[in-house]
């Protein structure tokens, strides 16, 4: 109990920290952003309503008699609600709204190409681990290119040759917006159609985040097997098959699983600018155009949910540790 | 402590492996092993062991024996980084300048223009050879300061211990779940003009994180050395015992930890420049990239445009892991010797079936034979 308790502890302390640097990081910025943001959105035809000016004052701090941790109180009264300020690219849409529509496209390709590209990694990689000292163990060193691999050059080589040259998938979009031109629906087609749009993304993903689940699990997996408990089984003659999985797989893949947090951060920056290539309608592509378009309010609140989505999927592969290895239970 | 999961495993291999780089930590390197008192080896057969014996080299001594083994993956590794950096700072000597644009546009590869001509007739094979010298100085710069604050953050917080171990190790831990390469695009949207200086300082602030975890653990377990003790009781001082004590036994780590930054920044610098966030005016690969797609060069498929800058930076992390990879085998020994007794029980499996049937030979030990037999199949 003790353990959960002091994890949770953690995460809402990282938590309390993130909104924190949120708040802060426009006004340790050199330059008024404030006033980048009002020309901005004077220019495009924007009026100053007081909802608006709330709005800007609540992003970039109101005038100067409101003193930091004012603004700060107010920060949090409206994250706590569930605002985070207008986005002037979409004016006058609502920064939660944007992000909620692109919310599940990330979380559905990133998600799921991670945890595939994950397991693959861990199966190749005890594999391999097993394999020492054979042919297998050749595999090395084309992992490591694979780990090398900038995310988005690999996605662009995946469309020049799959999408440009063998016309097979489609080069942007996450579904075909001219059959379906009403938005996402229910319906097997509009299945169909994300999981061809989202098969060249996914596999950009997979292709370069098992390089180093494989590696890292392939060495853990040496390392295990020389241990003695291993050399013990198999003496007592137990079938390789089970020393090789309940014995050897089962300790090596400890550190793959509660490293993941740090491997987790690659895969999403990675995804970030891979968005970019296929015009993938998520997170990614909001926060870059959010950037493009000096649109700090949508910028800032991706941020905030990227950083969030980062925090709860480490929160929850350390309760899966947690509960994998009572140890980490025990010592608490 | 050992509550908090980071510190029970290993964000590594490298961490877990903190009895194996005892090996090197005392200043015995692995190779000076009597290989029958090592136990990690699972050779139980004399007859593997006089095999494994006489092929295995000669001991090193002294500071050879800290350095990576001339395994084929580190010669290919050093040669791969070598070559890229030689060509950073010798190509430029022999192209054209690469903002000139003199050239006509969209020219193919020729012998002339060994990469053809960009959308401003700029050639790009001459770009290609300045830019590494910017993404290069980027990662250096970056890995450098990632390598100084993990150090910080790592050997302080796991030597001295108590609240500042608390302390540093949260921050530590908050920002190695902030995701780093957001943290540096929403940064770099505030500053209007970005220096390569400031690009490279943002992205080593924001790659320490991994690093400072994993030497702390070392940092902790070196702590209660006897070693170390005693330099307490001499009345070292407390950076001394940091700076003289305990870093040098942490080299071949933070060489590893320094790659892997520098990596990690040069691919970071790439993304920036690619989404047109890099360094404002100057050429480094990953703005290569950025002309490219945003030009067209993927639609009417100008290979030579898109392929060779990314092919750069992933031939030079390809390198640099490669060399990771064998600084890995030398504070894992085991990750060496576990092959490579698998390989010599094979071998000596083999060499007694074809000295068998021509007689007696030097070796026989044929009740462990199936034994043997299993662990190679398997």
């Amino acid at each position: 109990m003790r353990f959960y308790v002091r994890r949770i502890t953690f995460y809402v302390i990282t938590l309390w920290a993130a909104v924190s640097l949120n708040f802060l990081l426009p006004k340790l910025m050199p330059g008024d952003p404030k006033q980048i943001f009002i020309d901005k959105f004077v220019r495009k035809g924007g009026e100053l309503t007081p909802a608006m000016q709330n709005s800007i004052d609540l992003l970039f701090g109101g005038d100067d008699d409101a003193t930091l941790w004012d603004q700060y109180l107010s920060y949090w009264g409206k994250i706590l609600q569930g605002d985070l300020g207008i986005s002037i690219t979409y004016y006058p849409k609502p920064v939660v709204e944007l992000i909620g529509a692109a919310l599940p496209w990330t979380l559905g390709l990133v998600g799921l190409a991670t945890i595939i590209s994950f397991i693959l990694g861990i199966v190749g990689g005890a594999w391999v681990g097993w394999k020492r000292g054979t042919w297998v163990d050749h595999v090395i060193p084309a992992s490591t290119l694979l780990q090398a691999l900038p995310y988005f050059w690999l996605a662009l080589i995946l469309v020049s040759v799959f999408s440009v040259s063998l016309g097979w998938f489609p080069i942007i979009g996450a579904y075909d917006i001219f059959s379906f031109d009403n938005g996402p629906e229910w319906s097997w087609e509009f299945v169909g159609s994300v999981v061809y749009h989202g098969t060249l993304p996914a596999l950009t993903i997979i292709i370069s985040a098992v390089g180093g689940w494989l590696l890292g699990m392939r060495n853990m997996m040496v390392s295990t097997l020389s241990e003695d408990y291993v050399t013990t089984a198999e003496a007592k003659g137990l079938r390789p098959m089970r020393v090789a999985t309940t014995y050897a797989t089962r300790n090596a893949v400890l550190p793959s699983i509660a490293g993941f947090g740090v491997t987790l951060g690659f895969v999403v920056a990675g995804s970030v600018v891979m968005e970019q290539v296929f015009s993938y309608p998520g997170l990614g592509k909001l926060l870059l155009t959010s950037v493009q378009s000096n649109d700090f309010a949508l910028m800032q609140g991706t941020f905030l949910v990227i950083t969030v989505s980062v925090l709860a999927a480490n929160f929850l592969m350390e309760l899966i540790y947690g509960f994998i290895d009572p140890r980490t239970r025990n010592n608490g | 402590m050992a509550d908090d999961i980071r510190e029970a495993q290993a964000v590594t291999p490298a961490a877990d492996a903190a009895p194996a780089a005892s090996v090197v930590v005392d200043g015995l390197p692995p190779e000076n092993h009597t290989p029958g008192i090592e136990p990690d080896v699972p050779i139980t057969s004399p007859d593997a062991f006089a095999v494994a014996s006489t092929d295995g080299p000669a001991p090193k001594r002294g500071l050879r024996a800290m350095l990576p083994r001339r395994s084929g993956k580190l010669i290919v590794g050093l040669a791969l980084v070598i070559a890229i950096i030689v060509f950073s700072i010798i190509g430029p000597f022999f192209t054209q300048s690469p903002t000139s644009t003199e050239n006509q546009q969209y020219l193919p590869p020729s012998s002339e223009h060994w990469l053809g001509t960009n959308h401003l007739g700029v050639d790009i094979f001459a770009q290609l050879a300045n830019g590494g010298a910017g993404s290069l100085m980027v990662g250096l710069v970056a890995g450098t300061l990632a390598l100084v604050l993990s150090l910080c953050f790592g050997i302080i917080a796991g030597y001295v211990g108590g609240w500042t171990d608390e302390i540093l190790k949260f921050i530590t831990n908050v920002m190695l779940v902030i995701p780093g390469l957001p943290l540096v695009i929403v940064i770099s949207a505030y500053l209007s003009t970005r220096s390569l200086w400031i690009v490279a300082l943002i992205l080593g602030f924001t790659a320490w994180a991994g690093a400072a975890i994993v030497l702390r653990l070392q940092a902790k377990s070196l702590r209660s050395r006897d070693y170390v003790y005693a330099a307490k009781v001499a009345g070292e001082k407390t950076h001394r015992i940091i700076l003289v004590e305990i870093l040098p036994n942490l080299l071949p780590l933070l060489a590893a930890n320094f790659l892997g930054a520098v990596l990690l920044a040069i691919l970071g610098e790439a993304g920036l420049s690619y989404l047109g966030l890099g360094p404002s005016g100057s050429i480094t690969w990953g703005t290569i990239l950025n002309q490219a797609s945003a030009n067209g060069a993927l639609a009417q498929q100008m290979w030579w445009w898109f392929v060779p800058p990314g092919l750069m930076i992933a031939l030079f992390g390809c390198g640099l892991a490669l060399i990771n990879f064998s600084i890995d085998e030398i504070i894992n020994p085991k990750l060496r010797q576990a092959p490579a007794a698998v390989k010599s029980v094979r071998k000596a499996r083999k060499s007694r079936a074809t000295q068998r049937p021509s007689g007696p030979s030097a070796v026989a030990s044929a009740p462990v034979a199936p034994r043997d037999d299993e662990k190679v199949k398997a």
